[in-house]
Order: C-alpha cells, then sequence, then structure tokens
C-alpha cells in the first residue's frame, strides 16, 4: 500500500537525532509490547509479514505522531481482534469475557523462549529458475497495490543492476495477506542516485534495496 | 486518547492511558492462555542481556585480524559467523559489507524497522524514525552530516534499504595507529554507528 510508512525520499522531517547513552527501553511497558508481538508470532497468531502489514495500517496522523513501541501495540491489537484471538470487548474491559481460540504452535511457555532467540529462516525450495542474472538490468515494476508489498515507492518504475542473488525467499506480499509462502527469488538491486533523483540527487550515491522477481521486469 | 503528541514530548496522562492499555491486553493473553508472563519476561531478559553490539564488534576486530575470517565474512556473513561459537546465533540471512577508501555503506530499512538484532541489539529510536528513514535514501551526506560524518568528496557512498529479511552490517575501516593490537583491544574501537554506516571507529587516543 501506499502508506506513510513507505518514507524514502520524502522530505520535511528534520534532522537526525540521536540521544546519547539511549536506554534499550524508555518506558516498561515497551518490553512488555516487544515480548509479547515476539510470543504471539512464535505461537503462531500472525507472521511477520501480517505483523507489519498491520502497523502500516495505522492511519497515517497516528502513525506519524506514535512512538515506535506505541505503533506496535496498536497494530498487535487490532490484529488479534480482527484474527479471533480476542474481541472488542474484550480488550475495552481489560479482562478475557470467553475461551481463548487454539495457537497454531500452542501457548507460548517457558520452553519456547530459547527458540525466538535464533532469527527465523525465509529461504525456500526454488519452484523455478532465477529469471534473472548478476549484472543484468531490471526494471522496477510500476505497481501500486494496495495490500503489502516491500517495493519501496522511490524506485518504481527506475532502472538499476542485478547484484546479489539471496536465492528464494518467502513472498511477503503473499504471506501478509495469509495467502501462502509463495517463495520468489531475492535479489540485492542497485541503483544510482542520480538516476533515482535527477539532478537533486547526489551523483556519488548509490542505493539499493532487496527485491523479490515479481517486482521486476528486463530492462 | 489524544494522538497528538510526538516521540519526544510526552503528555503523562496519555503516556499512562498506554501503559494502562498494554497491561489489559497482557492480562488477556494470559487469561486466555496465549502467553505465560514469565515467558514474556524471560525474552526481555534475553534482549537485555544477550543482544548487543558488542557482538558485532567482536566480528569486525576478528575480521580485521584474521583474513582468512574476512574472507569468509565478506563471502557469507551467516556461515562465517556460524563458526565463532561466542556471538549469538545470527540466522541464514546476514550480509556483510566492506567499508573501504573508495566506498563508505550505509544501511537503513525506509519502510519500517528491519536491522541485525544479533549482531546490533535493538536499534536506536533514531534509526526507526522518519527523519533518518526518509532522507538516508535520498540525502546520504545530509544525514550523515547530523552525524558529524565527512566523507571526501569523490568517496562512493552506498546506501542498502534492507527492504526484505536480510540484514546488513557494515564491516567498519580499521584505524590507523592500531597495528599489533588485540582482537579484545580493537573491538573496543568498533561503535555501533560504525557498523550502520553513520559512524566510523573510535581512533586509538581520540576523545571517544
Amino acid at each position: 500500500m501506499n502508506g506513510v510508512h513507505d518514507m524514502g525520499g520524502m522530505d520535511g522531517f528534520g534532522k537526525v537525532e540521536a540521544e546519547p547513552n539511549e536506554p534499550m527501553f524508555h518506558e516498561e511497558w515497551e518490553s512488555r509490547v516487544l515480548a509479547m508481538v515476539r510470543a504471539m508470532g512464535a505461537a503462531g497468531a500472525f507472521n511477520i509479514d501480517t505483523s507489519r502489514f498491520y502497523r502500516e495500517t495505522i492511519p497515517p496522523h497516528v502513525y506519524l505522531s506514535s512512538s515506535y513501541y506505541k505503533k506496535w501495540f496498536l497494530g498487535l491489537e487490532e490484529m488479534l481482534i480482527e484474527k479471533g484471538y480476542l474481541t472488542r470487548e474484550e480488550a475495552a474491559a481489560g479482562h478475557a469475557m470467553q475461551p481463548g481460540k487454539a495457537l497454531k504452535h500452542g501457548k507460548f511457555d517457558l520452553g519456547q523462549v530459547e527458540r525466538i532467540m535464533v532469527r527465523g529462516k525465509f529461504a525456500r525450495p526454488a519452484p523455478a529458475p532465477a529469471k534473472f542474472n548478476i549484472g543484468d538490468r531490471v526494471r522496477a515494476k510500476n505497481i501500486h497495490p494496495t495490500t503489502h508489498t516491500r517495493l519501496p515507492r522511490y524506485v518504481r518504475g527506475h532502472v538499476g543492476v542485478i547484484e546479489l542473488n539471496h536465492g528464494c525467499h518467502v513472498f511477503p506480499d503473499s504471506a501478509a495477506m495469509e495467502l501462502g509462502e509463495n517463495p520468489q527469488w531475492l535479489y540485492t538491486v542497485v541503483f544510482e542516485g542520480s538516476d533515482l533523483w535527477g539532478a537533486d540527487g547526489d551523483p556519488t550515491s548509490k542505493v539499493s534495496i532487496d527485491a523479490f522477481e515479481p517486482y521486476l521486469d528486463p530492462a | 486518547m489524544s494522538e497528538h503528541h510526538h516521540d519526544h514530548d510526552h503528555d503523562h496522562s496519555e503516556l499512562s492511558e498506554t501503559e494502562l492499555r498494554v497491561r489489559a491486553l497482557e492480562t488477556i493473553l494470559t487469561e486466555k492462555g496465549y502467553v505465560e508472563p514469565a515467558a514474556l519476561d524471560a525474552i526481555i531478559q534475553a534482549y537485555e542481556t544477550r543482544i548487543g553490539p558488542h557482538n558485532g564488534a567482536r566480528v569486525v576486530a576478528k575480521a580485521w585480524t584474521d583474513p582468512a575470517f574476512k574472507t569468509a565474512l565478506l563471502e557469507d556473513g551467516s556461515k562465517a559467523i556460524g563458526t565463532l561459537g561466542h556471538v549469538s546465533r545470527v540466522g541464514d540471512h546476514l550480509v556483510v559489507v566492506e567499508n573501504t577508501p573508495e566506498r563508505h555503506n550505509m544501511v537503513v530499512c525506509t519502510l519500517c524497522s528491519c536491522y541485525p538484532w544479533e549482531m546490533l541489539g535493538l536499534p536506536p529510536v533514531w534509526y526507526k524514525a522518519a527523519p533518518y528513514r526518509s532522507r538516508a535514501v535520498k540525502d546520504p551526506r545530509g544525514v550523515l552530516a547530523d552525524f558529524d560524518v565527512t566523507l571526501p568528496k569523490d568517496m562512493e557512498v552506498r546506501v542498502w534499504d534492507s527492504t526484505a529479511e536480510t540484514r546488513f552490517l557494515v564491516l567498519p575501516m580499521r584505524p590507523a595507529g592500531t597495528e599489533g593490537w588485540s582482537e579484545e583491544q580493537l573491538a573496543e574501537l568498533v561503535t555501533r554507528d560504525s557498523m550502520i554506516g553513520t559512524g566510523f571507529a573510535k581512533t586509538p587516543g581520540a576523545p571517544s
């Protein structure tokens, strides 16, 4: 979706301000939100792409005015309600009013913690040979799906070069909508800064994205 | 709920409402038997103690002192790091990119907040916030100026936008004046920002 989360190339957000000696969490509730997201994801309530899509669908004015973990909370609560893990009435009351729904991987208990400290695997067997080779020129498609995609707006329609082939990975556009993993070849595609931004770009810059094969046409 | 607060200007009544909502959700998830609060505590403790930039710093210091490791690291980051028993497990999709006198690398996630947690810990607020995500791909030198980093005018600036499950770690240049240093000494010079590409490794003797 062409949401406000797709920020690459936007102006007006001001200077990057780093906080010296920044703590890992600014408030205790932030750590609880992180833990709930990780736990419910590991229990099988949702996949990582679906959770990203729910954050992207937070209304733009709320997205821009909420702290990072507030966005995580808003996305998590809405997603769990829509997936039937709790009701709006329960969220408002702050208590369960009916039994829980079965989780794909069962309750997240202490025995599950180690499992999530290793990053998930996203590579999958290839259903077909790769269409592109390293060095090929490709054009990012001019697509504007209203659902989840990982093709940022700022590269759409532009020509780049295939630099790395990462193998076949879970396709976020399908996984986010719970349409299956639909594995696709994943490439690093590099663009010249001056192609992306014209005369307003930095001629010494190059920008790469990791692009799934369905995002690309030969150029 | 007020929707007009800002990251750096928390309104206390609004904040406590968020806190109440977060607690309510945890209560419901617990009552429904989805999660065990002690398991949530353990997740937080694991993040607080096991991941962090010290993991990445060990990898960088080893690459600076061991040419065969460096070659393997640039060839397949996940595999090379997997051979070091002492750093956290990075999964399959870590790509290490090398800074050279000709090219400076910088990592961003314009769409959300993708970051190599196992190597660098949880990302700082600025990495996840709009100013960095919006400008890094269009005006990388301007962003670097916000970090007081200036690159030679002709140097290539390469920005890696983390748009998939691949993760990127910058291998910064080894500072001059560190000949003969041990891995442990060198690791002390490797900053988090130098591995994101918004800074350099520390120079011996310079104020930190």
